[in-house]
């Protein structure tokens, strides 16, 4: 088994599914609470992570097909996405591809946000770029929220990593740009991202 | 160098008197009082009448104890905030005299900030995430670009807040920690209570109306055992979230309610298991105290933080990220 990461509460490994290529996320114990707490708060973020996904899913974002959820084992089974990192590419290709890009990228977080879905982490390294489509991972930190608050969260944390990570500064203008355009309540949660910002909190590491 | 720091934000009155020798920080002396209302929490005015009435005994004490002369003192040093009103004044009125009387230099201190810096003075530790939990304060801080940023906070009350609004309610005297403690120890059942940490944030105000709610069906020591698990585990949990985002690793401990011995263990034990270094210091360190304002005053005065008397106004809702930390 091949670990492709090991978060703060969960471990990432690749996999095999009745013979597709899969990757597994296990929600691990934690020595440090006692096993009832354990369970429960393992247990009830492995399923909601699941309806996460599977609401962005019918939200029409493009997000991994679940194949298994095992409720015992606190894993979700689920497609390999076998694309690229949208890290990795975004500042090696044209300026149309870029644009195209970054507005499907805006577009899917107003339909998430439209849709009361926060994910929780988006940064350019959970978004994959596959067979021409863009597909965003790693709903482990998300919630169901519809407060404009939670969604300038969201917001701020792409803008932070857009500046930590991309130098082209038109990249988050173009995100903007189409998340405006796809998502009515907009205007507020701009307004909140700049009040987030001023707090000085949910700073990126900066290396 | 010799500072003279005088903690005054909430129920306690403090004086400490530090000194930096070979770049290392001596404590000489270290006293202070703390306001014990008769019936229910603090009152601001009464702790700060409270803090008057003690002032001139713990000076007194405290310079007898370094065995300075009061004009060997360099710099004054006292908490500006965060805090309560009245007992901030108090203190930093103190330290305005004193200043004027013997002609030092005075410099205001962030109480929170002082926590973390007295720990990284009295342990091993270099560059940790702080885990700062008192009364009124529940906090994630980190160093970095600068300054000490909030990964994580509470949003609503403090946790040792949550833990005396729970004690009275059980009949338990003001502070109500380590009676729970205590009880905790006996208690064997986990009852199930809202578990609530988002992000890298923590809530206590569904807790303890869920815990207080237990009173009347459940036995004491199961409700204090359950409500130390719940609470620990979040704080344990977003300090472990902090430590993987900023990719630090080492944790410290600060806080009165980090003398807890089980929130030590939880943290020691998630630490262990992820490869990182624990740090703790006594317990005369982790409530408030003078010996971290008057640490961290000499740390701010050395690196040119000096105040005029017109900047010595206190902020009680001073932000831990707003100081500009020229002195790392």
């Amino acid at each position: 088994m091949e670990i492709i990461r090991r978060g703060a509460e969960a471990i990432i490994y690749r996999g095999e599914w009745r013979g597709r290529k899969v990757v597994i996320k296990k929600r691990v114990s934690k020595k440090y609470r006692i096993k009832e707490i354990d369970e429960i708060i393992r247990e009830q973020r492995t399923k909601r992570e699941a309806m996460l996904m599977m609401a962005a899913r019918v939200a029409g974002v493009g997000v991994p097909i679940i194949y298994d959820l095992r409720i015992k084992e606190k894993e979700i089974v689920m497609q390999y996405l076998d694309g690229e990192r949208i890290k990795d590419v975004i500042d090696k290709r044209g300026d149309d591809w870029k644009k195209r890009v970054c507005r499907e990228i805006g577009k899917a977080i107003a339909n998430m946000h439209k849709n009361n879905i926060i994910h929780g982490d988006i940064t350019t390294s959970n978004m994959v770029w596959m067979n021409n489509k863009l597909y965003f991972i790693d709903f482990g930190l998300g919630m169901k929220s519809g407060e404009d608050e939670d969604r300038g969260v969201d917001l701020h944390l792409l803008m932070e990593a857009f500046k930590a990570a991309h130098e082209d500064g038109r990249l988050f203008k173009w995100v903007i740009e189409s998340y405006k355009e796809n998502f009515d309540g907009a205007t507020n949660v701009i307004k909140k991202v700049e009040e987030i910002a001023k707090r000085g909190r949910y700073m990126r590491r900066v290396s | 160098m010799i500072c003279l720091g005088i903690e005054g934000t909430a129920h306690t009155i403090g004086i400490g008197i530090v000194v930096k020798e070979n770049g290392k920080c001596r404590v000489l002396a270290n006293v202070s009082r703390m306001y014990k209302p008769e019936k229910g929490g603090i009152h601001p005015r009464e702790a700060a009448n409270h803090h008057v009435k003690q002032f001139p005994y713990i000076l007194k004490e405290s310079i007898e104890k370094s065995g300075v002369a009061i004009e060997e003192i360099d710099v004054i040093a006292f908490s500006i905030g965060p805090g309560l009103g009245p007992c901030l004044r108090t203190a930093a009125t103190a330290a305005r005299s004193l200043a004027l009387l013997l002609k030092k230099p005075i410099v205001g201190v962030n109480h929170c900030i002082a926590h973390l810096e007295i720990g990284r003075a009295l342990t091993k530790c270099s560059d940790p995430v702080l885990l700062y939990v008192s009364g009124g304060n529940t906090q994630v801080i980190a160093f970095m670009a600068g300054r000490y940023r909030v990964f994580g906070e509470t949003l609503d009350i403090g946790i040792g807040n949550c833990l005396d609004k729970f004690g009275r309610e059980a009949g338990m005297p003001f502070p109500a920690g380590p009676i729970i403690e205590k009880k905790a120890k006996e208690g064997k059942k986990y009852i199930p209570l809202p578990y609530s940490v988002k992000g890298m944030d923590v809530a206590f105000s569904g807790i303890l109306t869920a815990a207080i709610h237990m009173l009347k069906k459940e036995n004491i020591e199961d409700i204090c055992y359950s409500l130390q698990e719940t609470c620990f585990s979040m704080l344990t949990e977003i300090t472990e979230r902090a430590m993987a985002h900023t990719e630090k690793e080492e944790v410290l401990l600060g806080g009165g309610v980090a003398c807890n011995k089980r929130l030590q263990e939880m943290v020691r034990i998630m630490a262990e298991e992820r490869g990182a270094k624990f740090f703790c210091p006594p317990n005369e360190f982790l409530v408030d105290n003078g010996a971290m304002i008057a640490w961290t005053g000499l740390l701010m005065y050395e690196s040119g933080m000096e105040m005029m008397m017109e900047e010595t106004k206190v902020r009680q809702n001073f932000r831990t990220d707003e100081v500009e930390v020229k002195w790392r």
